[in-house]
């Protein structure tokens, strides 16, 4: 008995010692990026353009970048997604049908990125004769998140009580008019929390955008919205190297003189887009669901 | 009239046109994302086969020949598109990763749900989430600039190699294993845990007898999930495993693998040359091994379902 008692104190011990172990490694890594990366970020650093050769470069095109193919993925995959899901959720019988459905997805969802990039080189890039451009990258893009979508799409959709749809139906709306109007309304705050953080997994995607979206980043002229101009920011046919690849591919190039401290900058950047996106998710998604359902804050 | 009534019922109504229309696009989007599996699987299939059947490559050269050098010789006269140290690099990288994230994973996920206030619980669970959300290009980074040179510190070499490897992407997948594990935990039955310590059994022994067996399909699928992270990582295994298609000697030395080789490679061959079509191989390798490592979770996940 005693014995039992020591054996219980001790693995408890190093349950907390392992505990301790991973937070302080998981702890370690944040601070070591923070704290190396933003000395370096400032004005000029955000929205400088790079200089391969030279110490002193900025990461303004890249930003950019990042952001347009983001939420041009966004656009193209919003409504896939949604379609996708409202079927899964409100349609689709338990048969094999559906059931081959959800294991496509989920195969999707489990491919290594770096796949689903040479897909989208051969398809959009080749055969499509897209090139290297944001709109090969966005569809590629598009690919790698349509599944995580559209589950949490799904999950918000089963979370949306049966009677609303009961109800819906009652008043003599058909099941689709009821869907769109009453159930994917009231499960819209899951829904935005889950877009924006999928938002955070493209926003830091490289490996799927470095044979789609290309690797270079041309010198954009910021006065010209007009997307059919070479050097608009809007052009989408223009070769896109955003701010991950663009991490990787000066670490791998190493021909920058000041290579250490752009990624780390970089990274630190990159990390805070990611906080800001997780904490986006969490808070606007409460915020509408408040302003929805008029429920009290807890 | 009658004519104007007759037509009346037999056409549709415009709600129910609505209802078809609407039923129709959103299992068309289904169909759509069926389509683009279907299509990664054949485009990936047809151009990774087409190193055996265009250039006439055996398959066991292919898997167990130890030259890599795509268009090149062996020195016994076969044509050198060797991918066994491709093949041993990935695999050893993964399995030491998930070996040696499990216990840490394990440990910090019990301590989550089995020993911590709820509040200490809430605080990890951000911290994993978001840890999970890391790119991995800034894992990648880090390896270089401090896993690379710690390990040239310590074991001597370039420091790049598997061992830098195995460790940027044990931190990489240990969020990921952490926050599938809690979730495992957290679905055992709470009478479980009641009814072993009524019998008298020590916190241990109920987390370890009784928790953990009967959690253990859900903590496997975390750890299978974890290595098919590891297995299909590419940048963040780039970035430090050295880059060099050779067997590895030991864990310091310069190696490869399937994910770092078709990064680095694809953007210098030809399409359609043999060089090229070597990659398409490794990918189409790659492509099979995440296929198995969804059916190890499938049928992990059919036998451990807990029954209501």
């Amino acid at each position: 008995m005693i014995d039992n008692q020591r054996k219980n104190k001790i693995a408890l011990m190093m349950i907390h010692f392992i505990t301790l172990v991973v937070v302080l490694i998981l702890a370690l890594l944040l601070i070591d990026i923070f704290s190396r990366g933003l000395p370096y970020v400032n004005w000029h650093f955000l929205t400088g353009a790079s200089k391969p050769f030279q110490a002193g470069g900025g990461i303004g095109m890249q930003l950019f970048n990042s952001f347009y193919l983001l939420i041009l993925t966004m656009i193209i995959s919003f409504p896939i997604a949604l379609g996708a899901a409202i079927y899964l959720n409100q349609y689709a019988k338990q048969n094999w049908v559906t059931s081959v459905l959800r294991t496509s997805i989920e195969i999707l969802s489990s491919l290594p990125s770096v796949v689903v990039g040479l897909f989208g080189f051969l398809l959009f890039v080749i055969q499509f004769g897209y090139g290297f451009s944001i709109i090969s990258g966005a569809l590629t893009l598009t690919v790698f998140n349509l599944p995580l979508l559209t589950r949490s799409i799904e999950d918000s959709l089963a979370g949306v009580d049966k009677a609303q749809l009961q109800g819906g139906l009652g008043l003599g709306l058909s099941k689709f008019e009821t869907i769109i109007h009453i159930v994917v309304p009231a499960a819209l705050p899951n829904i935005i929390s889950g877009v924006i953080l999928s938002a955070g997994r493209i926003f830091g995607e490289a490996a799927a955008l470095i044979y789609t979206a290309g690797q270079s980043a041309p010198q954009l002229d910021f006065t010209d919205w007009n997307p059919f101009n070479a050097a608009s920011p809007l052009n989408p046919m223009r070769p896109a190297e955003t701010l991950a690849v663009h991490i990787w591919k000066i670490n791998s190039e190493g021909i920058m003189p000041d290579v250490t401290q752009q990624s780390a900058g970089a990274a630190a950047v990159l990390l805070l887009a990611i906080l800001l996106f997780n904490f986006l998710a969490r808070f606007i998604g409460r915020r509408l669901f408040m302003k929805m359902t008029s429920a009290k804050a807890k | 009239m009658d004519n104007k009534l007759k037509q009346q019922l037999h056409t549709k109504s415009k709600t129910a046109k609505y209802e078809q229309r609407g039923k129709l696009a959103s299992i068309m989007m289904l169909v759509l994302i069926m389509v683009v599996v279907l299509g990664i699987i054949g485009f990936i299939l047809i151009k990774g086969t087409s190193m055996f059947f265009n250039d006439k490559i055996k398959i066991s050269d292919f898997l167990f020949s130890t030259f890599w050098n795509p268009g090149g010789k062996t020195p016994t006269g076969n044509p050198a598109v060797g991918a066994l140290p491709m093949i041993v690099g990935s695999f050893s990288v993964t399995l030491l990763a998930a070996l040696v994230a499990t216990p840490f994973a394990v440990g910090t996920a019990i301590y989550m749900t089995e020993l911590s206030s709820k509040r200490g619980a809430g605080v990890l669970q951000v911290v994993t989430e978001l840890l999970v959300g890391i790119p991995s290009v800034v894992y990648g980074f880090i390896g270089l600039t401090v896993v690379v040179p710690a390990v040239r510190h310590l074991f001597g070499g370039s420091g790049f190699g598997i061992l830098a490897g195995t460790i940027v992407l044990f931190v990489m997948i240990l969020p990921t294993i952490v926050s599938m594990t809690v979730d495992a935990l957290k679905s055992v039955p709470n009478h479980y845990r009641q009814a072993s310590l009524a019998l008298g059994a020590t916190q241990w022994q109920t987390i370890w007898k009784v928790v953990l067996r009967s959690a253990s399909p859900g903590i496997l699928t975390a750890v299978v999930f974890g290595m098919a992270r590891a297995f299909g990582e590419a940048l963040a295994v780039q970035m430090v495993i050295g880059n060099a298609a050779l067997m590895p000697h030991n864990l310091v030395s310069p190696s490869a693998t399937l994910t770092s080789v078709l990064t680095a490679g694809m953007g210098n061959t030809v399409m359609g040359s043999l060089q090229n079509n070597a990659l398409w191989s490794l990918a189409l390798l790659l492509l099979l091994m995440s296929l198995f490592f969804n059916l190890l979770i499938h049928l992990i996940g059919r036998k451990g379902a807990f029954k209501k």
